[in-house]
């Protein structure tokens, strides 16, 4: 039965995918590229990996999606003189994916059997972090200059983001602009954000010890802020606000200062003393979410388009 | 068969169908509003019947509530995805 509903979900995929590649409306490729990123969140369901699922619908269903969506609104008026594609350079490209997928599915398949695993170590090592989830283990110790780096790229993708602007509007605010507000929206946007912020706290507590964490908790309340910008409840901050650039670097600093503290107190970049190993993991993490909310609610709002007030 | 296991398997099954029909109603329906009818039919009931259908199941008051939590949750969204798109279809019919 269960194979049946896995047979069924990979059938999906596959059809979801051939549809976003072949539709020539872009809205309606996207609309489905945001379907794509739920489906393939249950997948990972399935695959019992709760962290990559939770991820993969905020981050690949959710925020890439408004983003996409926002960027076709933009191109949208020049479309019609635009170039598209050539027939060949589509051939091209899809010769190009086939490759790779192929050469992904022969290395996956090539695996002895047991595949060699690092789980047994990640899992023997999880007392001395005092954490009860690997994943955030794997995360923020053993691992930790991957996310550190991560972090960081998001922050430079604002900043190429921030750069579209017109000169003399650099520092100035990014606008949404809606034409209208509609009631029922403004009402989600006055009722939603409580339970929001509330469930984006959960999930970064608990990320701790069960699958969430900083990038989902990060995502909701992002998702939050932007539902109160939309609805014109609060305006979109100016991007040269001290506040706003904390805010933004905070959790990497942050990061970063506790990574060369490992050097004087463990003996290593990165290393965090095993008897406050989790209290700094958790610190770490609650500055990390707020950076990460902040950096992609300003990242959907674009570059700054109205001129900075005196 | 306990009774809770078969109380959840009458809910969740009556809660599929109903998913069931309202995609049906999604795909067939004629008119943009007819087919939010059929929607929000399948979203609201079907999901609330699988939430009942799954509370003898859990195991703690907590995860019960959280499972409520979600279909209030799911209930207020789709609420507000409909009036949305019934807007944007009366505005677009009566003209800018």
């Amino acid at each position: 039965m269960t194979l049946l509903l896995d047979l069924a979900l990979v059938a999906w995929l596959l059809a979801l995918a051939l549809h976003i590649a072949r539709v020539r409306d872009d809205r309606n490729a996207i609309v489905a590229f945001i379907g794509f990123g739920l489906l393939l969140g249950l997948g990972w369901t399935r695959l019992a990996s709760l962290d990559v699922a939770l991820t993969e619908a905020a981050i690949g269903g959710g925020v890439t999606g408004v983003l996409l969506l926002r960027a076709e609104a933009h191109l949208r008026p020049g479309k019609a003189s635009g170039a598209s594609v050539s027939h060949g350079g589509k051939t091209l490209a899809a010769i190009a994916c086939a490759m790779v997928a192929a050469g992904l599915a022969l290395a996956v398949l090539a695996f002895p059997s047991p595949a060699p695993t690092l789980a047994p170590a990640a899992a023997t090592a999880l007392p001395s972090t005092g954490l009860g989830n690997p994943v955030t283990a794997v995360l923020l110790a053993y691992r930790a200059l991957d996310t550190l780096l991560e972090k960081v790229v998001l922050i430079l993708a604002l900043i190429g983001v921030w750069s579209l602007a017109p000169d003399h509007l650099w520092g100035g605010a990014p606008s949404l602009r809606p034409d209208v507000v509609p009631e029922p929206l403004a009402y989600l946007a006055q009722t939603l954000p409580p339970f929001g912020v509330l469930i984006a706290v959960y999930m970064f507590w608990v990320g701790a010890d069960a699958p969430g964490g900083t990038f989902q908790g990060g995502t909701v309340l992002a998702a939050m802020w932007l539902l109160v910008m939309l609805a014109r409840l609060r305006p979109a901050p100016e991007t040269r606000r001290r506040s706003v650039r904390l805010v933004l670097i905070g959790g990497p600093t942050l990061f970063l200062a506790i990574g060369f503290l490992g050097f004087a107190m463990a003996g290593g970049f990165l290393a965090y003393p095993e008897s406050i190993a989790k209290p700094l993991i958790v610190g770490i993490e609650a500055a990390l979410t707020l950076s990460i909310a902040a950096t992609l609610g300003l990242l959907v709002a674009g570059p700054a388009q109205t001129a900075p007030g005196r | 068969m306990a009774p809770a296991d078969a109380f959840t398997l009458l809910f969740v099954t009556a809660g599929a169908i109903l998913f069931l029909a309202g995609t049906l109603g999604l795909l067939r329906f004629p008119d943009t509003l007819s087919r939010l009818h059929a929607l929000s039919k399948a979203d609201n009931l079907g999901l609330g019947l699988i939430v009942i259908g799954l509370l003898p199941q859990c195991d703690s008051v907590t995860a019960g509530l959280k499972l409520v939590c979600v279909w209030l949750l799911a209930q207020l969204s789709a609420a507000t995805a409909s009036q949305l798109i019934a807007g944007a279809v009366y505005r677009r019919k009566s003209g800018p």
